[in-house]
């Protein structure tokens, strides 16, 4: 097939580096959702380690 | 590397290529600008199969010694190497849409031989996850890994033997292959996708790390104190553990 012209060829380009870009997002979506529930867990275990800590010297 | 600098020099190195791509590399004379999207595609498909490859090194060090920190990332490079495949998959579609007018060519080996790698790999994880049991969950994966592995550069062999030539050769053409400033280009490239692998393996594995530890302090925390048997006794909430798959 001949070269496609420029105004149609670029939606092509530009249609696989966002393909690539969404993909890298969504990883790093997930990514930091993942953070987030690590965050949560860390405080709810921080809370339980001050609890027992309080026990021990009650 | 610390993990932050590791990031930093990833997204320097990709912002860097793709100017690179965008503002440096000549027009191809045969695709035109359609080529661009190669700097893109290649340097995926080589990494995803590299990564395969990896995963396979790390399986065997798994099954020679037990240890579950191989086998986390053995695991976590089939993961990012799948998640790589499915962007390889999508741009080749729409470089194929773009040079052939079709999306999908099932004729053309190096096409179908990614395809049958990828689906492989993605039966990876039911694999994995079917069973139950952590050691032999992690030893049949390493096999799996292994095995999957192997084929991998067998199959790449395979096409390169293939005669068609309806996928773009690049590298080696009749006339002499690719310029200097595409190689350059082009190496760039695979350097800044190369440097996002790692980087995903490391966020991937450092998320791991982090959760294992985690559940391990929750366990320790939710036991029972024994503070008749002394302060040595109680679960120690600071021992480092080794991420592990599924964790």
């Amino acid at each position: 097939m001949p070269a496609l012209p420029l105004d149609e060829a670029g939606k092509y380009v530009a249609g696989a580096y966002l393909v690539f870009l969404a993909l890298v997002l969504v990883y790093v979506a997930i990514m930091a959702a993942k953070l987030q529930r690590i965050g949560r867990e860390l405080r709810s275990l921080t809370a339980l380690a001050e609890e027992r800590d309080r026990e021990n010297v009650g | 590397m610390g993990l932050r600098t590791f990031s930093i020099a990833t997204v320097a190195t990709v912002v860097a290529a793709f100017a690179l791509v965008f503002f440096y590399a000549p027009l191809d004379a045969d695709q035109g600008f359609v080529q661009k999207i190669f700097y893109l595609h290649v340097p995926l498909a080589i990494l995803a199969l590299l990564g395969f490859m990896i995963a396979a090194v790390h399986a065997i060090r798994h099954l020679r010694t037990n240890d579950p920190l191989h086998d986390a990332r053995s695991y976590v490079s089939i993961h990012i190497s799948v998640i790589f495949g499915v962007a390889v998959l999508a741009t080749g579609s729409i470089w194929a849409r773009a040079s052939w007018g079709k999306w999908w060519v099932w004729d053309e080996p190096t096409l179908v031989s990614f395809l049958i790698v990828f689906l492989l790999y993605a039966t990876y994880y039911p694999l994995r996850y079917a069973i139950d049991d952590r050691d032999r969950q992690a030893r049949y994966a390493s096999v799996f890994a292994i095995t999957a592995g192997a084929f991998v550069p067998l199959n790449f062999l395979a096409v390169r033997l293939a005669e068609t030539l309806v996928h773009p050769r690049v590298f080696a053409t009749a006339e002499g292959g690719m310029p200097g400033s595409m190689w350059l280009t082009f190496l760039a490239s695979l350097a800044g996708i190369a440097l996002l692998w790692a980087t995903l393996v490391r966020f991937e594995l450092a998320a791991k790390d982090a959760s294992a530890q985690l559940s391990r302090l929750r366990r320790a925390l939710e036991a029972p104190p024994r503070h008749a048997a002394g302060p040595e006794s109680r679960p120690s909430a600071t021992v480092p553990a080794r991420p592990t798959v599924g964790s």
